[in-house]
């Protein structure tokens, strides 16, 4: 490896040896990427022509204080997600792979990965908990009939962590072929760092987008955080300026209760899926299940860096609760007529808290996906 | 002597025999029965899973293995004390623990306790050599013997980091994948000779032993030894005689036999 893949102490490449030439691999055709200008050049169009970017910055009209909202809601795919997915399908292309493999929990991250095996023309195989599978049904069409096969994976709790399992197991059998198109900021070096990059386009758009409009840096800037791949992207640009970063995870029923994923402010260090970072486990180092009622929060580790910036206090993580989550989401529909994905919804709970409590400032929300996926759950549950 | 330079002296020259078990699978005294059953059946060498939650180097057979044990409340800390009484039972057969990273991270004191319940190795599934080395390091001041994977596709900068940094033997497997891929009979010479010639501890072939033939094919490859999981776990799942069954894998092993 020519990267060290560390956060300080956290990150790494915890992987079967027979993985390593694999992500060895990805990691110079990633660093190859970066320098080739023709690359950007391919990217930068899917991004703009196909993708529809720059997202917008929407300043809170009605909602109390100084919200403003990137609007990843409004990218191709109803989320951020397709950032990265056209990124490393590009990759996939330079080295020389026919099929991609993903895992996926609701089915946003296989839906953006049928996506671009559709656009690229890679075959492309979904591993879904069998659990998921059978609670978005919609998503399971959406992603069949853009060409990609969906398993459902019988192992463990049938949900994301176990379709992760099974992705990097089919991998290790398939690499020569094969691209594992990983959906977050997590995992393995040169996951963690070369999704952030991909993603880095949320922030560095919003950075100037605020600039013209407020005049100045925002005081605050806000993101939920799963894997973290939405808050990393939008953190990314901003890291070096004089303001505070906030992740939200999702505190579930309660932080005190055993239903959350709140891997930062709950869990504890350890290793899950290729890397060194919190992970929320019991004392044997078994990982536990999560709750959350965003599918996107409902994962038992984090990316490593945010696990770093955590440990080192340049950003602080904090919790929404389902119901809090709940009603932001319904407070932005209501006042500000946009449906946002629950992922981003404890984003915006958090900033409206704040927003109370320091009505001057000025704060930047990444709005990662738009809440169609959410419509019928928000239906049961509202209703 | 290590337990394992002893069992080599011993077999000289005959292929070692390893069985694989997940510990606390279905429950822990059928466990205990079973680990004497393989070595009853004749296993050179016993290598013994700690299940883990989330097994990625791992096919099914193994998973559903881990899971059993898991779902019957089985501790890592029953775990040890299962090596430790198959220690005092059985004094000079070498034990190997197979695991993951984060078995290993999560309880202090891991590999202490591993090497005091006399485990005499251990290999952590999920421990590239470029990440080896404080585990490794810890393991030489705890008396455990580090042991890491080979395959066919590790390049030679990582056998030259296997031959420096682990001991016991080389675990090797003949074609990517997870436990229980088949290798379809046919074991790779050339990584055996690699391995060898880096000076790394002696090959041993895991993944897709299941037969006899199987055997005699790893052996001829070069290796000094097999090691059988999968099919041994498979067999006791479904109430089999794992005994006879590593009785009669382990007869291809002895150098009468594997010339015939």
């Amino acid at each position: 490896m020519r990267l060290s893949g560390r956060f300080g102490r956290f990150g790494g490449c915890y992987v079967p040896e027979i993985l390593v030439p694999a992500l060895e691999e990805l990691e110079g055709a990633f660093l190859g990427s970066q320098e080739d200008p023709v690359f950007a050049a391919e990217l930068n169009d899917l991004l703009a022509n196909y993708a529809g970017r720059p997202t917008p910055l929407t300043r809170c009209r009605n909602l109390p204080g100084n919200i403003y909202l990137k609007r990843e809601d409004l990218l191709h795919g109803g989320a951020h997600k397709t950032n990265q997915v056209l990124g490393q399908g590009l990759l996939a292309k330079r080295m020389g792979k026919t099929r991609l493999i993903a895992e996926t929990g609701a089915g946003q991250h296989g839906v953006a990965t049928a996506i671009v095996g559709a656009l690229l023309g890679f075959e492309t195989v979904i591993y879904m908990g069998a659990e998921d599978v059978e609670r978005q049904q919609l998503n399971v069409f959406r992603m069949r009939l853009m060409g990609a096969e969906v398993i459902p994976v019988e192992s463990g709790g049938r949900t994301l962590k176990d379709a992760i399992n099974e992705a990097l197991r089919d991998w290790s059998a398939s690499f020569e072929t094969t691209h594992y198109l990983l959906g977050t900021a997590a995992g393995p070096h040169p996951f963690p760092t070369m999704v952030r990059e991909f993603q880095r386009v949320i922030g560095r758009e919003a950075r100037t987008q605020i600039i013209e409009q407020l005049g100045r840096l925002p005081d605050v800037v806000i993101a939920c955080v799963g894997g973290g791949s939405n808050a990393i992207g939008l953190f990314a640009d901003f890291i070096n300026d004089d303001l505070r970063l906030i992740g939200v995870e999702a505190a579930g029923r309660g932080l005190d209760s055993e239903e959350h994923g709140a891997t930062l402010l709950r869990g504890t260090p350890g290793i899950l899926h290729g890397a060194e970072t919190y992970v929320l486990q019991d004392p044997d180092g078994q990982v536990t299940d999560t709750w959350s009622v965003s599918a996107g929060l409902d994962y038992p580790a984090v990316g490593p860096e945010h696990a770093h910036l955590k440990e080192s206090g340049r950003a602080q993580y904090v919790g929404a609760t389902d119901a809090e989550a709940l009603a932001a989401f319904k407070a932005l529909a209501q006042r500000e007529g946009i449906l946002c994905a629950f992922e981003s919804a404890h984003a915006l709970a958090h900033a409206m808290k704040l927003a109370e409590a320091e009505p001057e400032i000025a704060i930047l929300v990444g709005l990662s996906g738009r809440g169609d996926k959410d419509v019928s759950q928000a239906q049961a549950l509202i209703a | 002597m290590s337990r394992y330079q002893a069992m080599f002296d011993r077999l000289d020259g005959d292929g070692a025999f390893g069985a694989f078990l997940m510990l606390g699978d279905p429950d822990l005294e059928t466990s205990a029965r079973l680990l004497d059953a393989v070595v009853e059946g004749g296993a050179d060498m016993v290598e013994v899973g700690i299940p883990f939650s989330d097994p990625v180097a791992d096919g099914p057979v193994i998973q559903a293995a881990a899971q059993r044990a898991l779902a019957s409340g089985v501790r890592v800390g029953d775990c040890l004390d299962l090596i430790a009484s198959f220690r005092n039972r059985h004094p000079d057969v070498p034990v190997g623990i197979l695991t993951y990273a984060n078995i290993v991270i999560a309880r202090s004191g891991f590999i202490r306790d591993a090497a005091e319940a006399g485990a005499d190795s251990l290999l952590i599934a999920d421990v590239p050599t470029i990440e080896a080395t404080p585990f490794t390091l810890e393991m030489e001041q705890a008396g455990i013997e580090p042991v890491l994977i080979a395959a066919p596709n590790t390049p030679d900068a990582a056998l030259q980091r296997i031959a420096s940094l682990s001991k016991a033997y080389t675990y090797c497997v003949s074609r990517a994948g997870i436990t229980g891929t088949h290798a379809g009979g046919q074991f790779d010479a050339g990584l055996i000779e690699r391995v060898k010639r880096k000076g790394a501890p002696p090959p041993i072939f895991g993944f897709g032993i299941s037969r006899p033939e199987h055997v005699r094919a790893a052996l001829s490859a070069g290796a000094e030894g097999v090691i059988c999981g999968s099919a041994i776990v498979d067999l006791a799942s479904r109430h089999g005689d794992v005994a006879s069954f590593v009785r009669s894998l382990k007869e291809v092993t002895r150098n009468d036999s594997a010339a015939e």
